[in-house]
């Protein structure tokens, strides 16, 4: 059988071809309806869904920095403020090549090796669109220089941000202290979501110890952000709260003489209300200009400051640790008189040397031809060390310890912007601890005249001067005086005063040893009559000069002898007017010779000042006191 | 004797003409605010889109038995130029997909999307209809060959898009339902062989597919984003040029292959419906058209053609609602490119050729 042929039968084809096209059409059509079934799913059925989660895309909360408090002293002059500075940026993603770009703008203004390793370092952590800062600080000529030629540089802005700057800069450095940038340690311990925005964070001084009125709250802004992030707008915007401006109890005038009078010389000067225990002065000399360390100093500066002799970078008020010489005798005097261990009258033979009675210690007193007969009064007046030796002798480590330590000796004077050491008032138990040791009479004699182990910061000096001129508060002291909120200006906190302990002792006993100090400044037998010549007020203080190194039994100190380092250090403590005080110091000059010249005349330089400002108060001195002298 | 009317002295067809304009132009709609807002996007697809319909209007000119006579020596001339392509690549050391002739490049792929099923229409329409066995396994042949060619390239979106031209010719032409399950069971066996031929990015892709979440950041970024964009438009959009998700860069190849997603977001269901509603009536007319086509080759090179348009829509609109894989294959006549949408307009081109080019058996 042949093979089947197949006739073309065309309308049978063109049946099956419109056929298989009808089947085409319904085929589509039903997949018409699948797709939009599905497309229903998604953007009807599941619309909630998918917008929560088209809305999370695009919306980002960025916090905005809240502007930080200003400082300003009790005498309105404006100690912190937040300055606009210029900042050389660069956007990392609109440059192609960055070290061609580096290298050219080098040519234009020096960038500095630091500036670039910085730069560097946030390049590999920071997002591509955001800019890094390459330098701070601007001068005005460098901004000038890049100005000119920045159309050359795509990517490369002048940005303009608030920078913290210390007007007064080194003056006020100790007390202020800083802000810097915040660290990894900060950052763990702070609360992250107000600080979210915030770069920098107080460091140190005022600035640490208030931090949290200083800093405001942080706002925020919704906006809309691209796939990378980046902010294509803001959509809603809560504004930070800037932070509260802190008025300090530090008055600018007096720290500002305090500094000049301070000038080439190191020490530290304290001044406080002995009343409500407001710092009024704190300068520890040299100091360092603060504004170097806001954006981070640079290592060579830096390393300036660490290498220098004379250590800027310690504060001297607080940290500075001295043997406190004669400055004590009022409180060792006070302490034998409450313990009724010397009647004011008793008398003590000064031949200008002093034997340890069943020793041959044999301990010089500065006089050499001694002071003769001596009362307390006169003790004090003219800092007969040979009275003292015998006193302590009588009261004993334990006695002076205890009494001592009551009026803040070794102790942190709990200062309220913190920082400070507690120097050191030995005891037979320190000695113990320490050493080994059992303590040695002749340790007493030497704690008698403010020598030996006994050591004292400048700050608790000037709070243990504040106890004999209130009468026996011992105070905290503070420099906060009270904060405003930004807008309304409105006190929103006041610093209040703090007695930390009273110390009972008789008013007659408080008053023959303020008659004392009285008659250090204006008896003719004083040691510090000459600061106190022409004074419109009177007032009461007590002069140290303390060895720095000890001299054999024999031997004379002699100045011109020694080395700078090796001189005496300087001290003076005093506190005007007499009887209704408004203020104390506690000046220390180191290796400044004695204390009656060198360190007085500060301290009275500071009165004139502060009556200058304040007036003098009515209350004058009783004329009788001075009579039997 | 009937006398022609005017479209048909210009051998255009209103009504599809009319549909593809309309689609354009909401195609460009979507463009310029899937481009954000670039003129420069819409004056490109708008001079491309002027160049195919030129070429359409030109193609349309050529009556269906020509096309037909002349059918096998384009395939031919595709196939060399595939070849050359591979050549060139291999020369050239890597992927080659183009030819470059200075004033545009030509991706001798695409044509083959014509060519096939041309040829194929050609050789069955000769033929006793329903195709035999063997006649099947002839143009099995046909389509196999280019189609090898292109995935050497590699560029597995274009040799499945041929293979389904060709197979789509074997379905109209009304091929044994009992061999079409044959195929698709056949279909169904090679998956797991094609997929030990992939590329890495080619498994990743079919991967990314079957879970998009596993990588959310990675492959399957693209397609959850693209689900958010749909998923966000709901009923009736967020506004034109108010999607966020496209706006914000958030969807990927908004312009291109997911533009259908910035369409779902500002457009919402309605949209959906209105573009859809357009595609569909276009099919209709193609379908309509080949049916009443006077040759068995016009009628089956016209409904494959249109079954073709529509399997695009189909993938497209699957990819990016996260039902088929990233194959990458653009929404006809709404994508930006030009490539696909010349192919595109030479069919419909073809369409109305075989509409409009009728013998009379009165004269």
């Amino acid at each position: 059988m042949s093979p089947v042929f197949k006739f073309k039968d065309a309308n049978h084809e063109a049946r099956l071809i419109i056929r298989r096209a009808v089947i085409a059409g319904i085929l589509a059509t039903i997949f018409v309806f699948i797709v939009s079934y599905r497309i229903f799913h998604l953007q009807v059925v599941m619309h909630d869904h998918y917008s929560t989660l088209s809305q999370s895309n695009r919306v980002k909360i960025s916090p905005i920095a809240p502007t930080r408090g200003l400082i300003f002293s009790s005498d309105g002059v404006l100690l912190a403020d937040n300055r606009p500075s210029f900042s050389l940026e660069i956007t990392p993603e609109t440059v192609k090549d960055m070290d061609n770009v580096l290298k050219n703008l080098g040519e234009i203004i020096e960038i500095g090796e630091s500036n670039v390793s910085s730069f560097k370092a946030r390049l590999k952590q920071n997002r591509r669109f955001e800019s890094i800062p390459l330098m701070y600080n601007l001068s005005d000529e460098e901004l000038a220089r890049v100005s000119v030629d920045l159309h050359k540089f795509e990517g490369v802005d002048i940005i303009a941000r608030l920078n913290r700057y210390y007007p007064l800069g080194p003056m006020t450095s100790h007390a202020i202290g800083y802000v810097g940038m915040i660290d990894e340690d900060e950052l763990s311990t702070l609360d992250k979501s107000n600080y979210i925005a915030t770069s920098h964070i107080g460091k140190i001084g005022a600035e640490k110890a208030y931090e949290d009125l200083l800093h405001g709250k942080v706002g925020y802004q919704q906006v809309e952000v691209n796939v990378q992030g980046r902010v294509i707008r803001v959509i809603d915007r809560t504004p930070p709260v800037p932070g509260n401006n802190i008025y300090l109890t530090l008055n600018a005038s007096l720290q500002n003489l305090a500094v000049q009078a301070l000038e080439g010389k190191r020490g530290a000067v304290v001044a406080m209300d002995p009343i409500n225990g407001g710092v009024l002065a704190m300068v520890s000399s040299p100091g360092y200009d603060p504004n170097e360390f806001v954006n981070g100093i640079d290592s060579k500066t830096y390393n300036k400051y660490l290498s220098s002799v004379d250590i800027p970078l310690l504060n001297r008020a607080l940290q500075g640790k001295y043997p406190p010489g004669s400055t004590i005798k009022p409180v060792l005097g006070l302490t034998a008189l409450r313990h009724g261990v010397r009647l004011p009258d008793d008398e003590t033979w000064c031949p200008g040397w002093y034997i340890l009675k069943g020793t041959s210690l044999k301990k010089g007193d500065w006089k050499k031809q001694g002071h003769g007969h001596t009362n307390l009064r006169k003790a004090i007046a003219e800092s007969c060390d040979v009275y003292f030796y015998a006193l302590a002798n009588e009261l004993g480590i334990n006695l002076i310890y205890e009494s001592m330590s009551e009026f803040g000796f070794g102790k942190r004077t709990n200062i309220d912007i913190g920082g400070e050491t507690a120097g050191l008032m030995p005891s037979r138990d320190w000695k113990r601890k320490t050493y080994n040791e059992s303590w040695y009479p002749g340790e007493t004699l030497n704690i008698g005249i403010g020598q030996g182990a006994i050591l004292a910061t400048p700050i608790q000096l000037a709070v243990a001067t504040a106890v004999i001129a209130n009468r026996g508060n011992v105070l905290k002291p503070r420099f906060f005086d009270h904060a405003r909120a930004p807008l309304s200006e409105e006190t929103i906190i006041s610093g209040e005063k703090e007695v930390l302990h009273s110390i009972s002792i008789s008013e007659e006993n408080w008053e023959r040893i303020v008659d004392a100090m009285h008659d250090v400044i204006h008896a003719p037998n004083g040691t510090a009559k000459r600061a106190g010549v022409d004074a419109k007020y009177q007032f009461a203080g007590k002069s140290g000069t303390a060895q720095v190194f000890s001299l054999a039994e024999d031997e004379e100190y002699e100045a011109d002898k020694l080395v700078k380092e090796l001189h005496d250090h300087a001290l003076f403590v005093a506190f005007a007017p007499v009887n209704d005080p408004k203020i104390v110091v506690s000046v220390i000059i180191e290796n400044g010779g004695g204390g009656s010249a060198n360190a007085a005349p500060i301290a009275r330089l500071l009165f004139d000042d502060y009556f200058e400002q304040i007036g003098i108060p009515e209350v004058t001195f009783n004329d009788e006191t001075t009579d039997f002298l | 004797m009937k006398q022609q009317t005017f479209s048909e002295r210009l051998h255009i067809d209103i009504p599809l003409l009319f549909g593809l304009i309309i689609l354009c132009l909401f195609g460009l709609l979507i463009l310029y605010s899937a481009s954000g807002q670039q003129s420069a996007v819409i004056y490109n697809q708008v001079v491309r889109m002027l160049f195919a319909f030129g070429l359409m209007f030109l193609v349309a000119q050529v009556s269906p038995s020509r096309l037909a006579g002349v059918s096998i020596w384009i395939f031919l001339f595709g196939v060399a130029l595939l070849i050359m392509v591979l050549v060139i690549g291999y020369i050239g050391k890597g992927a080659q997909r183009w030819i470059d002739l200075g004033v545009i490049r030509f991706q001798p792929s695409e044509l083959m999307k014509l060519a096939v099923p041309m040829v194929l229409a050609w050789y069955l329409a000769e033929k006793t209809l329903p195709p035999s066995l063997s006649q099947i396994f002839l143009s099995a042949v046909i389509i196999l060959i280019p189609v090898g060619l292109i995935v050497k390239q590699p560029d597995l979106g274009t040799a499945i898009l041929v293979s389904i031209a060709g197979f789509s010719v074997l379905f109209i032409a009304g091929m044994n339902w009992r061999y079409i399950t044959g195929l698709v069971i056949l279909g169904a066996l090679m998956i797991p062989v094609s997929w030990m031929f992939m590329y890495e990015y080619q498994r990743q892709r079919v991967m990314t597919f079957i879970n998009p979440e596993q990588d959310p950041l990675g492959a399957g970024y693209h397609i959850i984003q693209s689900m958010i964009a749909i998923g966000s438009g709901g009923l009736y959009g967020k506004g034109w040029l108010n999607g966020t998700q496209s706006h914000l860069e958030f969807l990927p190849e908004r312009s291109t292959d997911f533009i259908f997603s910035v369409l779902c977001e500002e457009f919402g269901f309605a949209g959906v419906m209105v573009l859809l509603g357009l595609y569909l009536f276009i099919i209709y007319r193609g379908l309509y058209i080949s049916m009443h086509a006077q040759t068995t080759f016009g009628k089956i090179l016209g409904a494959s053609i249109i079954l073709t348009f529509f399997v695009y829509i189909f993938v497209n609109i699957g990819m990016v609602s996260g039902q088929l894989p990233v194959v990458g294959i653009p929404l006809p006549l709404v994508s930006f490119g030009g490539t696909s949408m010349v192919t595109l307009m030479i069919g419909f081109g073809v369409l109305m050729g075989i509409h409009t080019h009728r013998r009379f058996l009165s004269d």
